[in-house]
């Protein structure tokens, strides 16, 4: 399509690569026909019920509970992940020590061991009988059933989001800028605050967006380890199950909608900020 | 090819604090992904091996594995292509629009499992959208293979290319610049330098990507209507087994979902070994 | 030319892709030469079932006509395999968990008419059940009746009535209790209160909840169908719990049913209709009574009378008015389910 490469070269900016028609014009193709055009039948279906109908059922007083948990407990997930994960991927690539190839693999894994095995596995471990919930019990700690459950596993959801967003980052960044700010007399804890963690810092925002965003939608490992108590432990994606299962898929959707433009706008807010950072520095 | 091995250099921590980082990431992971890991491998060899053997070589396990491999390879190289052009097109040229573009990608993320099968069943089901025309027609997508793909194409689709962005933003356009001042073609350029530049990137999204593509659940059981031997994949047997009150072959499955998994990591190292000697022989 | 190197391998890449796919999707349903093949939608705790009945079948049919009939099963929650057939699963016959289920596909997708509960005997179900208490073994507790439930410190195992058909039977049969004690709606409402308040784990189903119980440990009585019950008595846990029969329950009837356009389309009628008669004779009740469900056929349940004692059933249709509004009063948005939870 070269007429609309041209027309796309008049407004981005002048660039001597090529190929910015073809892969421009694929991603947004391939973009719409997985991902826009089937999400629109939900704009579709909660456009067809009226506002009334949309917000009685999108903002009622239990879908806001829900809401307030799901993105809770998502969002403390992400900062553990964004945390633990960012210390898994530097051990990872910086040190060497018996057994890291196993570990580095092992990573993956929260993504091949389909949800609900996991929300089985943790409940089995932190339920009060279980390996780890019978010495939690008697200290008065409880993990299974409790908003605390469902943030373990949406830790366990989220965790290689963040290693893997930074690692491959951490591997490409050079030791020779680390090595010219330790000549200039740079301690170690200013190298790592001044040189290495900007580096990193849009890799981890990727980590942190996406670990958060997976774990607001995530069904099938929260339920088994949630309890599903209404107004305590009931997650939104639950709640658009139940509207299902009245057969009322118009209230399914409007739950859905709520969800996704709630998470849309908290990682746009980060995708944007990430570029005026970036901007800033270019400047 | 910037990998490094341990050094003793300036630039790296103290051996004691070394071993703290790696203690403490080690502990990390020993309570979020080893033990529910564990949890599931002692469950399933509980009886043995050969109840173990038995699960596993089932006929419905034998197809619903088939399966599983068939949705992973075709939907994973599809989302590696997007990934690659979507990437390319992002982070090589400025464009009004850039971080709305960048959200939608995500936005897959930020989809509840159980949203991301109901698109499409209210875009292809019986009462959806292109039911009607579908069924005159005689063609099938829903509560089959092809949905299955959809569903899975649509959960894994940022994947690869949201761990290539990161990664070709730090690294910048000046590698691509200079191999086309020097005379190269566009496509040598994305293939010399641009493609060795970003390999660990590439690897470990697709990585992941099959990792989450063939340990789907939510989706995947929305749209596949659950028939025996023709439909599940191996999460979805996996349940069928769970709720047959069949734990260790419920079990027995799932750790062969991890153990897939676990493929990767000598398919990981056999191309670090190979890019190694390979980069190694250049210099 | 790079561009169209690229593009090139991408339209293959998709092509063959997609080529795979419909190849994949060709193979499916209906009849055809001498065999014939029967898509059974059904629910979870059916599986075993099936599996006993369907070779019994496959043969009875092979004498009867000389031809041969397979199966694909189809089994998960209820409500969700209803959706699947409206949505355009096409079974040729659906056997779910309550006729609510059933009474949608008619509304909704007009599959089969709205008349379908009369085409077969007993309300078109061949096997029944009732909702019965589990408890571990000596009762230590001393549960005997759904008054012993709202004990202090007795923990009740039942899944969530939102998401659970069998959890829906729970909430009636506790109802149908409270009503008969209290003599009204309200104290009925107020039992169902006092009843949930004791629950520490709502799971999204019926097996999940027996897991809870049974796996995990948590409780001190599941409420279960007598089904359940039995099978996690004898197989799942032998020796370590006892059933408990309340002195009133509710009639659980799971009705099967033939979804008319879709076995006309695939030409199954004959054999689909077969096949769910096929469940009312007394080979096929013998099996239903060994899978724990009560058998309709009066003399094969007289041979079973050990397993399933006598106790006062309340019906859906009698007590509650039919599932129609039984699903509006109390599980729809702002039910009475609802209505207990709700912060005071």
């Amino acid at each position: 399509m070269p007429s609309m490469t041209t027309r796309k070269a008049r407004w981005r900016a002048p660039s001597v690569l090529p190929g910015f028609g073809l892969t421009f014009g694929f991603s947004l193709a391939w973009l719409s026909l997985i991902v826009l055009i089937p999400l629109s039948t939900l704009f579709l279906k909660s456009a067809g019920m009226g506002w009334q109908a949309f917000v009685d059922v999108g903002f009622s007083e239990r879908a806001l509970t829900a809401y307030r948990l799901s993105f809770g407990t998502a969002i403390a997930a992400a900062f553990v992940n964004a945390v633990f994960g960012l210390l898994v991927a530097w051990v990872l690539v910086r040190y060497e020590f018996p057994g890291k190839r196993v570990i580095s693999a092992l990573v993956d894994l929260p993504f091949a061991l389909p949800t609900a095995v996991a929300g089985i596995a943790l409940t089995a471990l932190y339920a009060p009988s279980g390996w780890v919930g019978q010495y939690l019990d008697p200290l008065g700690i409880k993990v299974a059933f409790t908003p605390i459950g469902i943030t373990v596993a949406l830790v366990f959801i989220g965790l290689p989001f963040v290693v893997r967003s930074v690692e491959p980052v951490l591997a490409d960044l050079g030791k020779d800028v680390e090595e010219a700010a330790a000549t200039l007399g740079a301690s170690r804890a200013q190298t790592f605050a001044r040189v290495i963690f900007p580096a990193i810092l849009p890799a981890l925002f990727t980590g942190f967006a996406l670990a958060f965003a997976r774990g607001v939608g995530e069904y099938g490992s929260v339920i088994f380890i949630s309890g599903n108590m209404p107004g305590r432990t009931e997650i939104a994606p639950l709640l658009i199950v139940t509207q299902l299962e009245q057969y009322n898929y118009n209230g399914a959707t409007a739950i859905a909608m709520v969800m996704m433009l709630v998470s849309f706008a908290v990682l746009f807010t980060l995708n944007a900020l990430q570029s005026i950072r970036r901007r800033r520095l270019g400047a | 090819m910037k990998r490094q091995s341990p050094s003793t250099e300036s630039s790296t921590e103290s051996r004691t604090a070394q071993i703290l980082l790696i203690a403490l990431a080690l502990a990390f992971l020993a309570f979020f992904l080893m033990l529910p890991l564990i949890a599931v491998f002692s469950e399933a060899l509980k009886q043995g091996l050969a109840p173990f053997l038995d699960a596993v070589s089932n006929p419905d396990a034998l197809s619903a594995i088939r399966l599983t491999l068939i949705i992973a390879a075709i939907s994973v190289p599809l989302n590696m292509v997007f990934g690659l052009a979507a990437s390319w097109a992002i982070t090589k040229f400025s464009f009004p629009g850039k971080n709305l573009l960048l959200t939608l990608i995500d936005l897959p993320f930020s989809v509840s499992p159980v949203v991301s099968g109901l698109i499409f069943v209210l875009l292809f089901g019986a009462q959806g959208l292109l039911g009607p025309w579908l069924s005159a027609h005689g063609l099938k997508i829903i509560f089959a293979v092809p949905g299955i793909i959809l569903a899975t194409v649509f959960i894994t689709f940022p994947f690869v290319a949201r761990e290539l962005i990161p990664l070709m933003m730090e690294q910048g356009k000046d590698d691509e610049e200079a191999a086309l001042s020097l005379g190269a073609s566009g496509w040598q350029t994305f293939w010399h330098v641009t493609l060795p530049n970003i390999r660990w990137g590439l690897l470990y999204g697709v990585l992941l990507c099959n990792a989450r593509a063939m340990g789907e659940f939510g989706a995947v059981s929305v749209v596949s209507g659950h028939i025996r031997g023709e439909t599940n994949t191996m999460p979805l047997h996996v349940e069928i087994l769970y709720n047959e009150y069949d734990f260790v072959g419920a079990f027995a499955v799932a750790s062969l979902l991890a153990a897939l998994a676990l493929v990767t990591l000598v398919l990981k190292t056999v191309l670090e070994w190979r890019f190694d000697l390979h980069s190694g022989a250049r210099h | 030319m790079n561009a169209g190197t690229l593009n090139r391998r991408l339209f293959l890449s998709v092509a063959a892709a997609g080529a795979l796919a419909v190849s994949l999707a060709g193979c499916s349903g209906g009849k055809s030469g001498n065999s014939v093949e029967i898509t059974n939608v059904s629910y979870d705790p059916t599986r075993e079932l099936y599996q006993a009945v369907n070779p019994a079948f496959a043969a009875y049919w092979k004498k009867k006509t000389g031809q041969d009939v397979t199966f694909r099963m189809s089994h998960g929650g209820s409500g969700k395999q209803s959706r699947a057939v409206i949505d355009g699963l096409e079974a040729d016959v659906a056997t779910l968990a309550l006729a609510y289920d059933i009474d949608v596909i008619a509304e909704k997708a007009k599959l089969l008419p709205a008349d379908w509960q009369k085409a077969l005997p007993d309300n078109s179900s061949p096997y029944t059940s009732t909702i019965v208490f589990l408890v571990r073994k000596g009762n230590p507790k001393a549960i005997r009746d759904w008054n012993d439930l709202v004990k202090p410190g007795v923990q009740v195992i039942t899944p969530n009535p939102k998401t659970s058909g069998g959890a829906r039977w729970n909430f009636l049969a506790a109802w149908a209790y409270g009503r008969k004690a209290g003599g009204s709606d309200a104290a009925a409402e107020a039992y169902v209160k006092r009843l949930f308040a004791q629950v520490p784990v709502l799971d999204s189903g019926a097996r999940g909840a027996t897991t809870t119980f049974v796996e995990r440990g948590i409780g001190d009585v599941l409420l279960a169908w007598e089904n359940e019950a039995l099978l996690a008595e004898k197989k799942l846990g032998a020796g370590k719990f006892e059933i408990v029969v309340p002195s009133i329950s509710v009639l659980a009837e799971p009705p099967v049913a033939v979804i008319a356009n879709n076995a006309k389309k695939h030409g199954t009628e004959a054999v689909s209709k077969a096949y769910l008669e096929y469940l009312y004779t007394p080979e096929a009740q013998v099996a239903i009574a060994r899978n724990f469900y009560r058998p309709s056929d009066p003399k094969i349940a007289e041979q079973f009378a050990g397993q399933f004692p006598k106790l006062n059933l309340t019906t859906i249709d009698k007590d509650f008015g039919g599932w129609t509004k039984a699903q509006k009063t109390f599980f729809d948005d702002g039910g009475v389910f609802d209505r207990i939870y709700a912060k005071k």
